[in-house]
């Protein structure tokens, strides 16, 4: 019995090795979201920079827009946001933020000092809705269509060959 | 030519260090000198050739080499030449040869001062580590090769990623990187005694200096990252709970149970089969944390674009290094018996308590890096973890090991009186808390959190002093006999009073800032001004300034605290091949504070927004870390190692 406990290592070993076999085929980028198709979850948030003001999903509907997930903690947000801000620059989309587990006053000196590409950001304090949302690691950007339908969810930090060659197409053809 | 060079010698490498991991150990099993005698020149031949592929590749940067993918990818002709260099471990590839170089090093240092090691040992130590080479060479050979050529070669490079174009940069990944590797060392050690059956106070003496030195290079290391993180990233920050952060700070944890779990191996012969999995597990977080950086299953700033076949490479690689590890383990180290016996009140049990809470903490951190991880494995849906999490576990745990760093150190071994000990620290803990108060109110409130931070600080310090002076004021009559007293101190005692002095610096720094800082932001016309904390800023505009390789905004802030004014330089770059906008923020560095500006953007009336931050005593915290890094060095250049080496080597001579 005794030498039993000496194994322990190697059993956890084992255990973790499996997680980290199976988090290998996971693609973090990648993850097929359930949403996709679906109708968007509903929310009811206050906007970053004014808690007077609450935006819905049914404010949104009838037009394509994109929802960038970010928050003033998150590192590679901060890789994600020149792309942003250059794609915002030249689209038409209308872009908006969810502010993530975040404080208010972290999440708007965030946007004061390096730029706001949202038409507005929606401040989800708890993360609740970020969680209805399948929310995984931020960053993440969904694209919903003008009934409300999720069409694409990207993980991680967006790229511009990533908007370039599927955002923008996407985003042509749901407006088409 | 030079590239192909350098890919050549890295196949030789991979054939020397094969032989070295193989001839040694089966000479050690058979008795077989001769063989046992191969380990030491193959570690130097194998030390030559990969330190040779290593300035091939120096070369291929500095030449502008972009017929090498690696350069084209992390280079540029308009790059300067320190990060140029720097370039050499930009990138995923370069990295892991900066790796194998360490390792060379490590492996002649120990060929060179382990010379009084018996015979066996030492050939078993450095087949051990020639494995250890053999798999990242492979590693490398396959699915990383540096020196891969481009075809058609590009005009220019794509320039190295901006954010490490920076001195911090330049040294903090070959700190880091000594540090993880340097782990292998101890590992090496156990491994050897494990096959050999000779796990005792010996191999904890010998094991001791290097784990010591190892654990100080991982010390620098993480601080140069932190404080790169500090002023490069321009958030302020200087620590993200980031993954890769995680990564390095895992070993370090670990590293520093084992330094202690050893002492008591040392001088107890207790803790042998913990301490034995200790620098195993130290070790393994190593390669842990090499595989989480490099495999791209955690995304983080720090990731670079990866391949499958990496992830899969580290990992079978990991299975077979820390499974391998852990068998034997469970095979030898049943019959190693259990040491000396000890009270509940001792030494030895301050020391247990520190080891199981490094070991939690440890723990805790890999949970929440590999959370998202698990969940995701095992279909339960995604989330995320953030700071909040790292915050509320990591910060418990380490109150009651600054507690313990008090009560360790003047507790007896074996049974210690707990009324003795109450007797001595209770001034201590008193003045503790006194001081912390005064410091609060200094600061300007008295305040919950930062009081305990503070109480945790002065207790350290307050329980060193105690020690002090009871071995060297208390049983003085003169101040020559102080003197002749102190310097009779052992330098391993030293060099532990000032590594916790180290923690105290840290602790001190930490809950200054976290509680006392100030920050705002303001917008800011040309000729406008504001003030914080009694330093008053004045924008005087903005002017255009050419980098070598990137254009820049600087602007211009005049800074004055009353008396005297000093002009500080907020800059946003752009680099020219990656386009890529960088805030770098002015700092003025102090003792008792840093002022910190850095721009924002612009608004539509030309005026800036701008962010300033008042930071007391955040350098405490580098400070800190490189007092616990001195500490190690002190306490690893103890007399008794080069006696012990000297004494041993005599009496094999005699004998």
């Amino acid at each position: 019995m005794s030498k039993i406990r000496f194994l322990l290592p190697l059993v956890l070993l084992a255990c973790l090795v499996w997680f980290l076999g199976a988090g290998l085929k996971l693609d973090p980028k990648e993850v097929p979201s359930p949403l996709i198709g679906r109708p968007a979850p509903d929310f009811q948030l206050t906007q970053l920079d004014n808690a007077q003001t609450v935006v819905s999903r049914a404010d949104m509907v009838g037009q394509v827009w994109i929802l960038n997930v970010w928050a003033s903690w998150c590192a590679a947000c901060r890789e994600e946001h020149p792309v942003l801000l250059r794609f915002a620059a030249r689209t038409p989309v209308v872009i908006m933020g969810l502010d993530y587990k975040d404080e208010r006053a972290a999440g708007q000196r965030w946007l004061r000092n390096f730029g706001n590409p949202y038409r507005a950001s929606l401040f989800d304090e708890d993360g609740r809705v970020g969680i209805d949302w399948g929310v995984y690691g931020v960053p993440e950007t969904f694209v919903i269509d003008k009934e409300g339908i999720v069409r694409f969810k990207h993980i991680g930090p967006l790229t511009d060959e990533v908007i370039q060659t599927r955002l923008e197409p996407l985003i042509r053809s749901l407006n088409g | 030519m030079i590239p192909e060079i350098g890919h050549f010698l890295l196949w030789i490498a991979l054939g020397v260090s094969l032989l070295l991991a193989t001839v040694p150990l089966i000479g050690a099993g058979r008795q077989r000198t001769e063989w046992m005698a191969y380990a030491r020149p193959s570690v130097f031949a194998l030390f030559g050739l990969v330190s040779v592929a290593f300035l091939c590749l120096v070369a291929s940067f500095v030449r502008h080499d972009f017929s090498v993918l690696y350069v084209a990818s992390n280079s540029n002709s308009a790059l300067p030449v320190e990060y140029r260099i720097a370039g050499v471990w930009g990138g995923h590839e370069g990295s892991l040869l900066l790796w194998v170089e360490m390792l060379c090093l490590w492996m002649v240092a120990v060929a060179m001062f382990s010379k009084h090691l018996p015979q066996q040992v030492l050939a078993r130590i450095l087949a051990v580590m020639g494995m250890i080479s053999v798999g990242f060479l492979l590693f490398m050979l396959i699915t990383s090769n540096p020196f891969d050529r481009l075809f058609p070669v590009p005009v220019d490079g794509r320039d190295l990623n901006p954010l490490l174009q920076d001195p911090g940069m330049v040294t903090h990944p070959p700190m880091l990187y000594m540090g993880y590797v340097g782990f292998s060392v101890a590992f090496a050690f156990a491994i050897a005694a494990l096959i050999g059956g000779n796990l005792d106070a010996t191999w904890a003496r010998w094991t001791r200096p290097w784990t010591t030195v190892a654990w100080l290079f991982l010390t620098i290391g993480i601080a140069l990252g932190s404080s790169w993180a500090y002023y490069e990233l321009g958030w302020g920050g200087w620590w993200f709970w980031d993954p890769v952060e995680n990564a390095s700070l895992m070993p370090w944890l670990l590293g520093t149970a084992l330094i202690h779990s050893l002492a008591v191996t040392e001088k107890r012969n207790s803790f042998k089969s913990w301490t034995v999995l200790l620098a195993i597990l130290a070790f393994s977080f190593s390669l842990l944390g090499t595989f989480l950086v490099r495999s791209g299953v955690l995304s983080s700033v720090h990731a670079f674009a990866t391949d499958p076949r990496r992830g899969l490479f580290i990992l079978g690689f990991l299975t077979v290094v820390i499974g391998s590890s852990f068998a034997l383990y469970a095979w030898r180290a049943p019959t190693v018996g259990l040491g000396a016996r000890f009270a509940l009140i001792s030494k030895e049990t301050a020391l247990l308590a520190n080891n199981v809470l490094f070991l939690v903490a440890a723990a805790a951190v890999l949970l929440g890096t590999l959370y998202p991880l698990f969940l995701d494995a095992l279909g339960m849906g995604k989330i995320s973890v953030g700071p909040p999490y790292f915050d509320a576990i990591f910060l418990p745990l380490m109150v009651p090991v600054v507690f313990l760093m008090g009560v360790g150190p003047v507790a007896k071994w074996k049974q210690a009186a707990l009324p003795d000990i109450t007797v001595r620290l209770r001034w201590a803990a008193l003045a503790a808390v006194l001081a912390a108060m005064l410091a609060g109110i200094a600061a300007g409130e008295l305040h919950l959190g930062a009081t305990c931070g503070l109480v945790m600080a002065f207790w350290i310090v307050a329980s060193i002093a105690e020690d002090l002076w009871t071995r060297v004021g208390s049983k003085s009559s003169s101040v020559n006999d102080v003197v002749s007293r102190a310097r009779q101190l052992p330098r391993a005692w030293v060099g532990m009073m000032v590594a916790h002095a180290g923690v105290a610096a840290f602790c001190f720094g930490v809950a200054m800032v976290r509680n006392y800082e100030v920050e705002k932001d303001v917008q800011m016309a040309v000729g406008d001004s504001t003030s914080l904390k009694g330093y008053t800023f004045i924008f005087k505009g903005t002017r255009e300034l050419q980098g070598p390789n990137y254009s820049a905004l600087q602007g211009v802030v005049d800074v004055s605290d009353g008396s005297t004014t000093q002009v500080m330089h907020p800059e946003k770059r752009i680099y020219r091949v990656q386009q890529n906008p960088m805030t770098e923020a002015a700092i003025d560095a102090g003792v008792t504070r840093d002022l910190y500006v850095s721009l924002g953007e612009q608004l539509d009336s030309g005026a800036w927004i701008i962010r300033i931050y008042v930071k007391p005593f955040i350098n405490w915290i580098w400070f800190g870390c490189m007092l616990m890094a001195a500490g190690g060095l002190i306490a690893a250049t103890d007399r008794r190692y080069r006696r012990a080496g000297k004494n041993e080597r005599s009496g094999m001579e005699a004998t």
